[in-house]
């Protein structure tokens, strides 16, 4: 695949698995407000993704647009980072795969900005803005509940020791996308352990990291969510609202 | 201003339906071809997965074929990206009077917008609270006025 291309490919599907994954908390999340809070997070990852899939399609040249995309490729096909296809977990799981996921993607998205690609320069001086947003309200959680009841402690440190192997492989070197993900890892650990630290949660030591998502090697999980998501438009080719 | 670019601009937000397009900047250009007379309208979200788009730009075309331009371009731009500073006083001042608090002016040293001191639109009081930093559109959080109690949208700050 052609550098721009796959790179591309890979932060649409990152956003788009992301979406998928939140809008499972719709009408289950804790209270009201987080509710409300999940399904608008979804959504901005929905737009990211609708906008990162639609300018792959037209990079890869071969007629697929934003819904060929996301509907009619299977697992295999996919390039999501494998941390967006695991299951949401309790809410503090949820919470510290966010946390993750926007501390990666606020640096991505700002040094995309200034690529010398102009749809992606949009796309990511769009997107930053969101993303920090996300970033803010994860860090707001993970503080609350780290530095909240012993329960809450164990369960909060509990997320990040689970989620934590599957950071590693957001930062694995592109020598050749537009922004090579390596570049970002300083800025995502400094942000990460300023929130862990002021939680009084600890920083889990380095050790197993599973990757393979960029390579469409990917957990079982992202089948089923995969299932759930195509079935409609596979079952009706073509329908319409 | 070209009956053209009135109509479009008159063309009201279909999730804030006191306000225009043109009012919250979501409205970037109008453009008539001078050979051809064919229009081209330039747009832009406000957030990247704003579900009204669709909405925004079929209500767009219906505007410009009621005044004889039944084959009007609707474009989307990305770049710049809105910002909250591009709603007009006037969207301000019709926000307002609709209940919704305006936003504050963006801090431009950093991506994160600076939270300053939100007013309550139907009191005035500057004792507000928020409720929740989400709310019914992708674009406003929900508060509280501690005044006169009464909760409000609040546009935020982008």
């Amino acid at each position: 695949m052609k550098g721009s291309f796959a790179f591309t490919l890979a932060l649409g599907d990152d956003a788009l698995i992301a979406a998928q994954r939140l809008a499972e908390w719709t009408t289950r999340a804790p209270e009201m407000e987080e509710d409300i809070a999940l399904a608008n997070i979804a959504l901005d990852q929905l737009g990211a993704a609708r906008l990162l899939l639609s300018y792959a399609g037209e990079l890869e040249g071969a007629g697929r647009d934003e819904d060929a995309l996301a509907y009619l490729r299977d697992d295999r096909e996919f390039r999501n980072c494998l941390l967006v296809e695991l299951p949401n977990g309790d809410f503090a799981v949820t919470m510290a795969k966010l946390l993750v996921l926007a501390a990666y993607q606020v640096p991505l998205y700002t040094a995309l900005a200034d690529s010398s690609d102009e749809r992606l320069a949009a796309i990511g001086g769009k997107a930053r803005k969101e993303s920090a947003y996300h970033l803010d309200h994860a860090s707001l959680w993970v503080r609350r509940l780290g530095d909240g009841t012993e329960e809450s402690h164990r369960r909060m440190q509990a997320g990040i020791d689970q989620i934590w192997p599957y950071a590693d492989e957001l930062f694995v070197a592109w020598p050749d996308a537009p922004v090579d993900p390596a570049t970002l890892r300083a800025a995502f650990d400094e942000t990460v352990t300023t929130v862990l630290t002021e939680a009084t949660l600890t920083v889990p030591e380095a050790g197993w990291s599973p990757t393979g998502g960029r390579d469409g090697l990917h957990t079982e999980h992202l089948s089923y969510l995969l299932a759930e998501m195509q079935v409609l438009h596979r079952a009706h080719p073509g329908a319409r609202w | 201003m070209s009956s053209v670019r009135q109509a479009v601009a008159a063309v009201v937000d279909p999730e804030i339906r006191v306000v225009t397009i043109d009012d919250l900047g979501i409205l970037r250009s109008v453009q008539e071809d001078p050979d051809t007379g064919r229009v081209v309208v330039t747009i832009t979200p406000t957030y990247t997965g704003c579900p009204a788009m669709e909405v925004i730009r079929a209500d767009i075309r219906r505007a410009l074929a009621a005044v004889g331009h039944p084959d009007a371009e609707v474009r989307t731009v990305h770049s710049p990206a809105w910002s909250t500073d591009w709603i007009s006083d006037a969207g301000r001042a019709k926000l307002a009077a609709a209940g919704i608090a305006p936003p504050a002016p963006v801090r431009r040293d950093g991506v994160v917008p600076l939270t300053l001191a939100v007013r309550c639109p139907r009191c005035g009081s500057p004792e507000t609270e928020q409720l929740s930093r989400f709310g019914s559109t992708a674009c406003k959080a929900l508060w509280r006025c501690r005044s006169c109690s009464e909760p409000f949208d609040h546009v935020k700050a982008l």
